[in-house]
């Protein structure tokens, strides 16, 4: 449905029927079929869906810049009434980061490792335009000024290690719109960025659209993104249309059952006070106890070889964890959330107290250690990586079993049935590679490993990050069931707020290493304290059109480091309870 | 840096005593009796013996290194028992045509190898890319005496391109360093191969390739520098592997370097010559080493070191 005054505007760039095919051995299979849409001066085009959707391959091919072995087998790309699609090399060549730029999801690796940020914005300037080094140099600078990125004089001469996440995808961004191009492609702009730097830029490419009237095709999996951004939004489901609307008609009124399901999915800060189950009590002996726990790392070199500074990835962190409990451990990245983990799992030496069921795991000998292994098990973010590839996901289930010589291999094979089962996979799949199952699926097959020993505690570090949202929700319902049926506990590990807070009991906000706010669920997201609390509940994107915030207008530096020289450590800051146990930490 | 540096050579020195004092065993133990070769087969028991005593082989082992050992840290690397000339005047007078010869050999493989690695990953998985790596495949494995000696028979004897041995002019220099850098050539170009390609799948090269730069620009900007980082730790590591190179093919093109020094006194059991042009070689091992290790944060901002 198209709205009058938008009709008006003769649309920029006009795809029509585009079907993109791969050819693998032989066989032409489509990735997207018969898609069709406009993109007009000034707009902001959001194409949502899943993983395999065909969303960011469409993309690829407004680019040209399709894997050889996948083209476009029929329909038009009409760039200003030109057909991208049949456009030679030569010809596409010139318009590619001219006309019509793009963006990606990886910032931290979609910059030159070995090549100064100045002359990668440089380059890409005097690739189109006849000027010289300084006058491009020039032309650079300000580019990174409209980013808002702090002392842009000084940045030319980093190299893209030496930035922070967000600060490299302003640089991505700069290098885009450089050439001020008709058409800018986001693809995923800030899936890889933490929720606060997210924020910041979607609000800048908002800004910068608005002063050069760029389109944008916005590409995300993340109805929240879509909602904050987008004018007219476009849902892709296995490389079909299935929805195209203005954004407000998507989210108040969806008509397909597809876009209905993709958002009743979305988590919804605010959802979780509904769930009004009751915290667990306090027990005698709780399954976990973390007092003033540290770890640190030393790094640098001074004449002799001696490290110069530390790295306190962890400083003075005290929680317990209760049985039957769902811990939330929240923060950004480098807060030190996972090095938490880690240290209860016995993967990193840590300094002052962890106690699991009531025992120090410092005085542990070797036996009673690894008995407390069998207690403690963790699911991972990336369930591929998490699982090795050419061993049997039934195998790979059963080990820490054989590991832990525990039962018969009757028994053993008789446990991992069961619970293949239990976690929604059939038995004859026990005998199939990892590689033969989805990102979903994969992430059942690490949580029926980490089932088999019957462990106390669970430790989900972003266990649901890297999924679809639809899958998402599946895996956490599951998580759910499994705990209500077998009655551990679990300590989630999550940067997003809103799937913390649908699933925990009681959690912690983590910055810099040191826990800054602890309470209840209710406590945390009902009367969050600590300014960073606030902050991160303000970014999170929220998936309703008509509740768009924009306030987030400051240059950015680099976050502040962790990093301090050898016996300057940083001030613990103080918990005070404010009540009912919620803790917060005095600024 | 300097603390860096400092640490390094100090490493150093420890591996070269290493090396000092396993070849001083090796060649202890050795069944061969070098008073036996000086003295020749008509000597008398007692004729041999002075010698013996002379050169102070009649010693326990330890005194022995002891004493090879504090003329060594004083740069004195003895005499030699047949030549009787200093061990560092001789090594010293074939050293250059050494090193000419090792520098040329790097060249040609560098030069062999990175070309046609990076052919190869342009055309991975066509004709061009598999027939390239059949080549290397022969080249790593053909033995260098069997490489230098069709090198001679097809270049110089038949077609009589180049000179059939010795030293002088940059003709001399071409068979040499083509037969010594040929194995390595093949180890580059596959060592290159893979690096390209898993370069070429990078997010940046994405980004280079949507900036709208051209093929060219891409491939030598962008892909090239990264690709060659991990083969540059390779070429200190080659300098060892030259060390042994140079033996053989400097016995087979008559080239007057330590090699053959080497090679004639292994045969004659010279134990000074022996261990001499093994620290020297160890040195040069070391030395390659560490430059390797030096020049990467030079190349690769993203190492600093330690």
């Amino acid at each position: 449905m198209i709205v009058p005054q938008q009709a008006i505007v003769a649309p920029l760039l006009s795809v029509q029927g585009l079907t993109i095919s791969v050819r693998d051995r032989g066989v032409v299979r489509p990735l997207v079929s018969n898609l069709s849409f406009d993109l007009r001066p000034g707009e902001t085009l959001a194409i949502a869906g899943e993983s395999g959707s065909g969303k960011s391959i469409t993309s690829l091919a407004l680019m040209g810049l399709l894997p050889a072995n996948v083209s476009v087998t029929s329909g038009q790309l009409l760039l200003n009434g030109v057909d991208l699609a049949r456009l030679p090399e030569t010809r596409m060549r010139p318009l590619r980061g001219a006309r019509i730029a793009m963006i990606f999801q990886e910032p931290m690796t979609s910059l030159n490792p070995v090549q100064m940020i100045g002359a990668q914005l440089t380059e890409a300037i005097r690739a189109h335009e006849p000027v010289s080094q300084a006058e491009a140099k020039v032309a650079a600078i300000e580019a990174l000024r409209q980013v808002r990125i702090s002392e842009p004089a000084r940045r030319m001469r980093q190299y893209p290690h030496e930035l922070s996440g967000g600060m490299r995808q302003r640089v991505m961004i700069a290098m885009a719109l450089a050439l001020r191009p008709a058409v800018l492609i986001a693809d995923e702009p800030t899936t890889a960025l933490d929720v606060t730097v997210q924020r910041e830029v979607l609000d800048l490419l908002r800004d910068l659209q608005a002063k050069t009237n760029t389109a944008v095709i916005l590409i995300t999996h993340d109805m929240g993104v879509v909602a904050e951004t987008a004018d007219r939004v476009i849902v892709m489901q296995s490389g079909r249309l299935v929805e195209e609307g203005t954004a407000a008609q998507i989210f108040a009124e969806p008509r397909a059952a597809y876009t209905r399901e993709l958002l009743a999915a979305v988590p919804r800060l605010g959802a979780g006070a509904e769930r009004a189950a009751p915290v667990p009590p306090e027990a005698p002996i709780p399954i976990a106890r973390l007092t003033k726990a540290s770890v640190h790392y030393d790094v640098g070199a001074n004449f002799f070889g001696r490290p110069t500074h530390r790295v306190h990835a962890a400083l003075g962190v005290s929680f317990d964890i209760r049985p039957g409990e769902t811990f939330g451990l929240v923060g950004e990245s480098g807060c030190g959330k996972s090095t938490i983990a880690k240290a209860l799992a016995g993967l990193v030496p840590h300094h002052g107290l962890i106690e699991i069921g009531g025992k120090p795991t410092s005085s542990l000998k070797a036996h009673e250690r690894k008995a407390l292994r069998r207690d403690i098990q963790m699911v991972f973010q990336d369930p591929m990586a998490a699982l090795d590839p050419r061993m049997k996901v039934g195998d790979a289930v059963e080990e820490p079993l054989v590991i832990h010589r525990i039962g018969t291999p009757a028994e053993r094979r008789a446990r991992v049935e069961d619970l293949f089962r239990r976690v929604g996979l059939s038995t004859e799949q026990m005998s199939r590679y990892p590689h033969e199952f989805s990102g979903g699926q994969r992430q059942r097959i690490c949580i029926a490993r980490a089932l088999v020993l019957r462990p106390k505690l669970i430790i989900c570090d972003e266990s649901v990050s890297a999924l679809d949202v639809s899958v998402q929700a599946t895996v956490l319902a599951l998580l759910q069931e499994l705990k209500d049926e077998m009655g551990m506990s679990y300590l989630f590990i999550s940067h997003d707020m809103a799937v913390v807070e649908n699933v925990v009991d009681r959690l912690a906000v983590m910055y810099l290493g040191q826990i800054v706010e602890m309470g209840t669920r209710d406590q945390i997201f009902g009367n969050p304290q600590h300014p960073y609390t606030q902050r991160l509940l303000d970014a999170v994107p929220i998936p309703d059109p008509a509740r768009r915030a924009r306030d987030y207008l400051r240059p950015s530096g680099e976050p502040p480091s962790p990093l301090h020289p050898i016996g300057e450590a940083p001030t613990l800051a103080d918990l005070i309870d404010i009540g009912g146990g919620h803790l917060v930490a005095k600024s | 840096m300097a603390g860096y540096l400092f640490r390094r050579v100090l490493q150093a020195a420890l591996i070269l005593l290493g090396v000092s004092f396993i070849t001083f065993v090796l060649l202890y133990v050795l069944p061969a009796d070098p008073v036996r070769q000086i003295a020749g087969r008509s000597a008398t028991q007692q004729t041999v013996e002075n010698i013996r005593q002379q050169l102070g082989l009649d010693q326990p082992l330890l005194v022995q290194y002891g004493r090879y050992l504090a003329g060594l840290v004083q740069g004195d690397l003895g005499r030699s028992y047949l030549q009787r000339t200093e061990v560092s005047t001789l090594i010293a007078s074939r050293l250059p045509a050494s090193l000419l010869l090792m520098a040329g050999g790097i060249l040609c493989e560098l030069v062999i190898g990175l070309t046609l690695g990076v052919i190869a990953a342009l055309y991975r998985g066509r004709p061009l890319d598999q027939g390239l790596m059949v080549t290397s495949f022969v080249a790593v494995s053909a033995p260098q005496f069997v490489v230098g000696l069709l090198l001679l028979y097809v270049f110089a004897v038949q077609l009589g391109w180049f000179p059939i041995g010795g030293y002088g002019t940059a003709a001399h220099l071409v068979l040499p360093a083509v037969t010594l850098g040929i194995m390595g050539s093949g180890w580059y170009s596959r060592m290159m191969r893979s690096s390209m390609i898993e370069v070429l799948r990078q997010d940046y090269i994405r980004t280079a390739r949507a900036k709208g730069l051209t093929r060219g620009r891409i491939l030598f900007r962008h892909a090239l520098p990264n690709a060659i980082l991990p083969i540059i730790a390779m070429i200190g590591i080659d300098i060892g592997i030259f060390m042994g190179g140079i033996v053989v093919v400097e016995s087979v093109f008559g080239w007057p370097g330590i090699g053959q020094l080497a090679w004639q006194a292994i045969q004659r059991v010279d134990i000074p010559v022996i261990m001499g042009v093994t620290m020297v070689s160890a040195g040069f091992i070391v030395l390659g080493n560490l430059l390797a290790d030096i020049v990467t944060p030079f190349i690769d901002p993203r190492i600093k070191m330690r």
